[in-house]
């Protein structure tokens, strides 16, 4: 047998195989989805789930096939996934040229980082397409005077629904004030049945009762100085007193037993509502089409009722402010070659909010945030439900974006992890309030 | 390629000519080459990326600013890091203490020949199959206070709030963890105990010596590096349990199962804090190096040496 030995052969085709090694790893790091190289088209990234999905691919496909040289390519993703997986891709620049965003903090992020294009130009030269929305839904999509998004989509505020079975049966009335909901408290405990629903695990879901709580006790100044980063903000006594009633609605047994291991994208604390386990459910405005449609029957027969968060005894809000998402927003990457960006705009101007969109949302039990619509909410079978969302949405002296969409990404993580704390008891008000004081600025 | 694959055969009949041998080191040497390539590429370098963003303040997203030794000071001095060091080592701890035994046992069992064992351990190993997502949903589904299997087999005592309540939630991720790898390291153990000779166990017999004795004297001293070896990928493998908890609790309720991955998971891309996530992801890997380090050494000098040699 021949002795083995490194032949000068074998050496040179290892070298030889290596820059294809090279190629191949640097070739993963450069060739992502959202990569814009290639056919010219922009791409764009969206969330998934019934029945926005549908109602977006219709958009996308009815334009892609009146703009063939403008081509739209929508890829889907799961909510919390993508979240995350936006943020990397914008690090990374290999963002898609169209961002669906929430606006707000991490708006601000993108734009500060010079990863978003200003279209507050583009505006300018569309006045039509500017006042076709509420004027309201551009506050979230303004960073420093500039508009960095396209708002969309519809308006989604917080609601106060209960079971209006489980009220009849207990004879009594939907709670007007924070004292009504402690005597309901009792009254649903006693029936054992429980007198919230929560899906705690979520975190963003306990975050609602706070931002309203603090809205009724202190009034939108609060948070707006939080916003903004006055100094110690969160030590307002408001935010001490949110933190007490939440701890003392917690302590009477107020939440379903089991509420932190529940999540929100289970949908179980909507199924606890209309299945009859739970009495009352503070939760977002999409949830009445997500119930319409898994309730068998519960929306549609009348057992829904909604009403607006309580008042609180010497509290400052105003009852008809509101909390909640204003609408949702798309951006375009800075990124994106002027051919892509151009497209994006098309689209943004041709393919979005188009009236079929608009009856689709009507259709799923949601307020697209068009002004003009009144006739079509009224001739909907959820009329009653859409009229109550669209004159909250228009007649709210205050209409307070979501927290953890408001604040920046670190400051709206750490809120999550102190606010699960605080429903746990792990930590007391005032601690709830000093830890997140050490967040402003961040 | 082909020098290459005539070598090892040689290489095994242990050819002692020194000059051979000296060759053959070096032919031997380029065949690492690929593979020392690829250890660079894909953990050299991202780990000398990871230990450099340490000392950067980024968020993921704008630009990369010098922080200097500011983030190993907010992490240090940060409570929540020993809250997730201390609930990373109880869990690894408490699920070693828990595994290896039922694992051990049920390797011993398993490794018999009679028919009925091969039945029992295809059940055994059935949970292997799952992916950790589709084990933590489907924990998740099962153990829903409300909606869950209490209520669907009418077990009022089995609706806890499990994943609610801190203390049950750590005990939880414990169960399901042991209850997701016991099969793997059963696995191991079966092997390692068809490995021991026969005669051991006939020259026992032959003394008088029962089962029990047979298992500590023969079956426990001979599993010893088996025991070694399941044990450091126990360990070192609870370093990464992730994906398991980050879909069964999220790391909550409140922080009580916010082990070190996943805290340096929802510091990096939740928070947007990269330089802090990245002194987390530092510590881990020196964690992981000197637990893997410790349990080689508990192996002994001769561990290198072959077990069925020297009988």
């Amino acid at each position: 047998m021949k002795q083995p030995q490194t032949s000068r052969r074998s050496f040179l085709a290892l070298a030889a195989l290596t820059p294809f090694a090279v190629a191949a790893t640097s070739a993963c790091g450069t060739s992502g989805p959202g990569a814009s190289s290639g056919g010219g088209g922009a791409s764009m990234w969206y969330l998934s789930g019934e029945p926005n999905q549908t109602t977006m691919q219709k958009a996308v496909d009815a334009f892609n096939s009146a703009n063939s040289a403008d081509k739209i390519t929508v890829t889907y993703f799961q909510n919390d996934a993508y979240k995350t997986k936006i943020k990397t891709a914008i690090g990374a620049n290999q963002a898609p040229t169209i961002i669906y965003g929430w606006g707000g903090g991490g708006l601000k992020t993108y734009a500060e980082a010079n990863q978003v294009e200003d279209l507050t130009g583009w505006f300018d030269q569309n006045p039509d397409l500017k006042k076709k929305f509420f004027p309201s839904v551009f506050g979230a999509a303004t960073v420093n005077g500039k508009i960095y998004a396209l708002p969309n989509q519809y308006v989604a505020p917080i609601v106060l629904f209960y079971n209006k079975e489980l009220f009849q049966k207990a004879g009594v009335q939907p709670p007007k004030t924070w004292d009504d909901i402690m005597s309901l408290v009792k009254t649903f405990n006693g029936m054992g049945v429980a007198p919230f629903s929560l899906g705690g695990q979520s975190r963003w879901t306990s975050m609602m009762w706070l931002e309203y709580l603090l809205d009724r006790i202190g009034g939108p100044e609060v948070f707006k100085a939080i916003f903004e980063g006055k100094p110690n903000a969160w030590l307002d006594p408001a935010v001490i007193e949110t933190g007490t009633k939440i701890q003392e609605l917690v302590s009477a047994e107020g939440f379903i037993k089991g509420f932190s291991s529940i999540t929100a994208d289970s949908q179980a604390d909507q199924a606890l509502l209309f299945s009859g386990k739970a009495a009352m459910m503070l939760h977002g405005s999409w949830t009445y089409g997500a119930m319409k449609k898994a309730g068998q029957n519960f929306v549609q027969d009348g057992k829904l009722g909604f009403v607006p968060f309580p008042t609180v005894a010497g509290g400052k809000g105003d009852p008809k402010n509101g909390v909640g998402n204003p609408a949702a927003y798309m951006s375009i990457s800075a990124k994106a070659s002027d051919k892509e960006k151009e497209s994006a705009k098309k689209f943004f101007k041709d393919g979005i909010l188009t009236d079929t969109v608009i009856d689709a949302y009507i259709n799923s039990g949601s307020v697209p945030i068009v002004n003009g619509i009144e006739d079509k909410l009224n001739t909907s079978p959820d009329k009653e439900f859409l009229n109550y969302v669209y004159d909250m949405a228009k007649n709210a002296p205050s209409f307070q974006q979501s927290w953890d969409q408001a604040l920046s990404p670190t400051a709206a993580e750490a809120l999550l992890n102190n606010i699960d704390q605080l429903f746990l008891k792990s930590i007391t008000p005032q601690q709830f309030a000093e830890n997140m004081n050490g967040t402003l600025g961040k | 390629m082909s020098n290459a694959v005539s070598t090892a055969p040689r290489a095994a009949a242990g050819v002692n000519d020194s000059k051979q041998t000296e060759k053959r080191g070096a032919a031997l040497a380029w065949l690492t080459v690929p593979a020392l390539f690829f250890f660079v590429v894909f953990a050299v370098i991202p780990l000398a990326g990871v230990l450099i963003l340490s000392f950067t303040s980024w968020d993921g997203i704008g630009a990369i600013g010098v922080a200097g030794m500011s983030n190993w000071f907010s992490v240090l001095v940060d409570p929540g890091l020993y809250n997730a060091l201390g609930l990373t080592f109880l869990i690894m701890i408490v699920s070693w203490l828990v595994q290896t035994p039922i694992s051990l046992l049920l390797g011993v069992f398993t490794a018999g020949s009679q028919r009925y064992r091969a039945a029992l351990a295809v059940l055994y190993f059935l949970p292997l199959l799952l992916s950790s997502a589709a084990v933590a949903i489907a924990f998740k589904a099962l153990l829903d206070p409300n909606f869950g299997l209490a209520t669907g087999l009418g077990l009022p005592f089995l609706a806890q709030d499990w994943l609610g309540v801190p203390q049950l939630a750590v005990g939880l991720v414990i169960f399901v963890i042991a209850w997701q790898f016991v099969p793997f390291h059963t696995l191991i153990y079966q092997g390692g105990v068809r490995q021991i000779p026969k005669s051991l166990y006939e020259a026992a017999q032959i003394d008088g010596a029962g089962t029990v004795k047979q298992f500590f004297h023969i079956t426990l001293p001979q599993l010893k590096y088996t025991i070694i070896t399941s044990s450091t990928l126990m360990v070192v493998g609870s370093l990464t349990y992730f994906d398991l908890i980050f879909i069964l609790t999220g790391g909550g309720p409140g922080n009580s199962t916010r082990i070190l991955a996943l805290d340096m998971y929802l510091r990096g891309f939740r928070a947007n804090l990269m330089g802090p996530a990245s002194v987390i992801a530092v510590i881990l890997v020196i964690i992981g190096l000197a637990l893997a380090l410790f349990l080689q050494r508990l192996g002994g000098k001769d561990k290198q040496g072959s077990q069925l040699e020297g009988l």
